[in-house]
């Protein structure tokens, strides 16, 4: 526990780019395009109003958002009243907005009215097909028991998806599959699915010229698009919220639709998108800047490079003694092995989210995250390699009269070089990949491309992250071959003549 | 030199050592023999306080052997185990003059020690820069005295140093060990099971059982007049052992 401590302190002290730089409002936004569009608006409203703005992009979904709001971390995000109702404050019994405000203000949250959409779940089907068919509303499905649907895995398991859907609705049809939801338009597109679930502003509705079944029964929750901020915002920074809530009422579902398909289908990029919209609207001038595929590379490396090396480092630190120590002592070595091996369990982005209460959103969690996770190999090696010195070669050491610190320094830490090495590498390669997910909580690297590449479809974009991720994990493995010759002493390294 | 009161020690109901009094004399050599599980082994290594006995007092030149003293004393005992023992991540030379830098001893004094010793033990110059594993059996065990006879120690240990090795290196090292004992004139105090280098070697046989001296004395009493059926029975054991060892010219 004090090895966990002095990581942390080595990590926040290790991290004073991107937390120290002045600033007056933090914005996040969740990983889907939608989100990164209106977090964009938020921060070119929040600009045009003097602040000095950060934009953390596409954070790991809706509890990092609502811990780091509720945190401090960020101070605004956009987000809808049915996740707000069914998600954040689920099991409250919140009867209506009012109550829904309370319980927000109870947090220090603050809801703005919403922005003018509803981003809801609906049914969606090809307009010939439902021409041909007759079918407007959900109910008129009733009457189809042949037809296919293909529903997104989330839609098939949520409390308002498919199963209450069906019992609502008293819906027949037998062929259902549960698969991706990018998968299920083009499974509708090609016509072996007949019906799939939408969310009411996808790009991909009018892309795939799609009718919108009318929900007659009123089975969905309204997903009204709103912005929660802090509330101390209102008195520390009231310019910069009036800009925020110039954005309430402005947007209509078929104006944030046509947003979400320019950058998904015609590759405009969310700043430049969020930036014509509120010139358009507002006649504000907003500064777009967009640096070039090379510098974000460079940038992506860097802050890559500087997760990688300051959580290995650490790992390095903490992970060799307490090896040292689990050879040493026993029935120590065995807790210290279980509670190292018992980290590795944790799901990596589970992991990631039980930081952010601890160490905020961005580089100091992924650094913590990553240095837990790279310590099994290294503490585990060092055990295995310290108790793998044959028992005369201890012995003699001893009758040499060479005190404890000095048969370790001398003889046995050179001895267990190779293996403890072995669980660098290791460490090393693992940290690189798991690396990637800290883009999730805003640390950037190469995730950061590769997050963007899955939410806009985009297979070069994807690749442009996973590729240096990998030469750069094949890198790190080849400076290691050549530290083995220096750290492995030599006489290890022959075969025996005999 | 070693001084052992009512010494007992056990590992777990396996009785290694039972109550027992010896004395090691200076300037000779002493042979630990006996069976497999007699407690010879145990016993050397109480000697040099790398097992700590359950009763009794082990005193080396008058200071009790414990916890303690045991590092400081080590210092002044030259430890050969079988196989030689050798740390591999270091070359021969490096092996022998280990203790030596670690007391930060002027590096020119031990290259010199280094080449004397080497002559003493007939080790090619050539082969203190390599490693343990490229050199053969017979040449480690002579860089393992190298090492115990680095600091000059007081008395050698040895615990079965020709166990490993094949016939004829064993024989070699066998008569050059006895030479360099003899012109050492140092105390030596050596464990093994055979009876025939123990007759080779030692002054002083100290036959063990059971954790308990049967009888102590040179090979001629051993096997001229054996203290109880026993004795007779071990050497016997060994006869055609002996037979050989009579053969060969001094």
């Amino acid at each position: 526990m004090r090895g966990r401590c002095l990581a942390a302190l080595i990590l926040s002290l290790a991290w004073p780019a991107g937390v120290t730089e002045a600033r007056d409002l933090t914005v996040g936004s969740k990983a889907f395009t939608e989100s990164v569009v209106l977090g964009e608006m938020i921060g070119h409203l929040a600009r045009d109003a003097g602040a000095i703005v950060l934009h953390h992009r596409q954070l790991g979904g809706t509890r990092v958002l609502w811990d780091s709001l509720v945190l401090g971390e960020i101070d605004v995000y956009p987000e809808y009243t049915g996740t707000i109702a069914n998600e954040i404050l689920v099991g409250e019994g919140l009867e209506d907005e009012d109550a829904v405000r309370a319980a927000l203000g109870a947090r220090g949250i603050v809801m703005t009215r919403t922005l003018g959409f509803n981003n809801t779940y609906a049914i969606g089907m090809r307009e010939g097909t439902a021409a041909k068919l007759g079918i407007e509303t959900i109910s008129d499905l009733r009457g189809h028991r042949d037809l296919a649907f293909g529903f997104g895995n989330e839609f098939m398991d949520r409390g308002d998806g498919w199963p209450s859907l069906r019992n609502r609705y008293r819906l027949p049809q037998r062929d259902v599959t549960g698969l991706d939801h990018d998968l299920a338009y083009r499974g509708l597109a090609g016509g072996s699915i007949d019906a799939i679930d939408v969310y009411t502003t996808d790009a991909a509705i009018e892309y795939y010229g799609l009718r919108l079944l009318e929900d007659d029964l009123g089975h969905f929750p309204v997903y009204n698009a709103v912005v929660l901020y802090r509330a101390e915002l209102e008195s520390s920074q009231p310019a910069v919220v009036a800009a925020i809530r110039r954005l309430e009422g402005l947007i209509d579902e078929t104006a944030m639709s046509d947003m979400n398909a320019q950058v998904q289908h015609e590759r405009l990029s969310e700043t430049r998108v969020a930036a014509d919209f509120v010139a358009e609207k507002l006649g504000l001038v907003a500064e777009v800047r967009e640096q070039g595929w090379l510098a974000q590379l460079w940038r992506n490396t860097a802050d890559h490079l500087v997760l990688v090396a300051i959580s290995l480092s650490a790992a390095l630190v903490i992970s060799i003694p307490l090896g040292i120590v689990a050879a040493r002592r026993r029935r120590l070595g065995q807790a210290i092995l279980a509670v190292v091996g018992i980290i590795q369990t944790i799901p990596s982005l589970a992991l990631f989210v039980f930081m952010i209460p601890l160490l905020g959103i961005g580089g100091p969690p992924a650094m913590m995250a990553l240095f837990l996770y790279s310590l099994l190999p290294i503490v585990r090696n060092t055990y295995a390699g310290l108790s793998d010195v044959p028992p005369d070669l201890r012995e003699s050491a001893e009758a040499m009269g060479l005190p404890p610190g000095a048969r370790l320094r001398l003889v046995e830490l050179p001895m267990a070089g190779r293996a403890i090495l072995a669980g660098v590498k290791t460490s090393a390669v693992i940290n690189v990949g798991t690396a990637t997910l800290g883009a999730l909580i805003g640390a950037g690297g190469y995730g950061q491309p590769i997050l963007t590449g899955i939410r806009l479809d985009d297979v070069g974009l994807i690749l442009s992250g996973a590729v240096p991720a990998a030469l750069l994990a094949l890198l790190v493995q080849g400076l290691f071959e050549i530290a083995e010759r220096v750290v492995v002493p030599r006489g290890l390294r022959l075969k025996p003549v005999e | 030199m070693f001084d052992l009161k009512n010494v007992s020690k056990k590992f777990g109901d396996l009785v290694a050592i039972d109550d027992l009094d010896l004395d090691v004399e200076g300037g000779r050599t002493t042979v630990f023999i006996g069976p497999s599980g007699c407690g010879k082994s145990t016993l050397i290594r109480v000697l040099m306080g790398l097992i700590p006995p359950d009763l009794g007092m082990v005193r080396f030149e008058g200071t009790e052997v414990n916890a303690e003293t045991a590092p400081l004393l080590r210092r002044k005992m030259g430890y050969v185990i079988q196989g030689g023992g050798l740390f591999p991540h270091l070359t021969a030379g490096e092996n022998a003059a280990l203790m030596a830098r670690f007391l930060g001893r002027p590096r020119a004094e031990t290259a010199a020690r280094l080449i004397e010793l080497a002559t003493l033990v007939q080790l090619p110059e050539d082969a203190l820069g390599r490693y343990p594993a490229q050199i053969s059996g017979g040449q480690r065990q002579r860089v393992a005295l190298m090492r115990a006879l680095m600091l000059d120690p007081d008395v050698l240990l040895l615990d079965e140093p020709f166990g490993a090795l094949d016939p004829i290196v064993r024989y070699r090292l066998q008569t050059d060990l006895r030479d360099i004992f003899r012109e050492l004139g140092k105390t030596v105090v050596m464990v093994t099971h055979d009876i025939a280098e123990a007759g080779f070697f030692g002054d002083l046989l100290v036959l063990l059982r059971d954790g308990q001296v049967i009888q102590k004395g040179p090979i001629e009493q051993l096997v001229h007049a054996p203290a109880e059926a026993y004795v007779d029975e071990f050497i016997s054991a060994q006869r055609t052992l002996l037979d050989c060892l009579e053969e060969v010219p001094e």
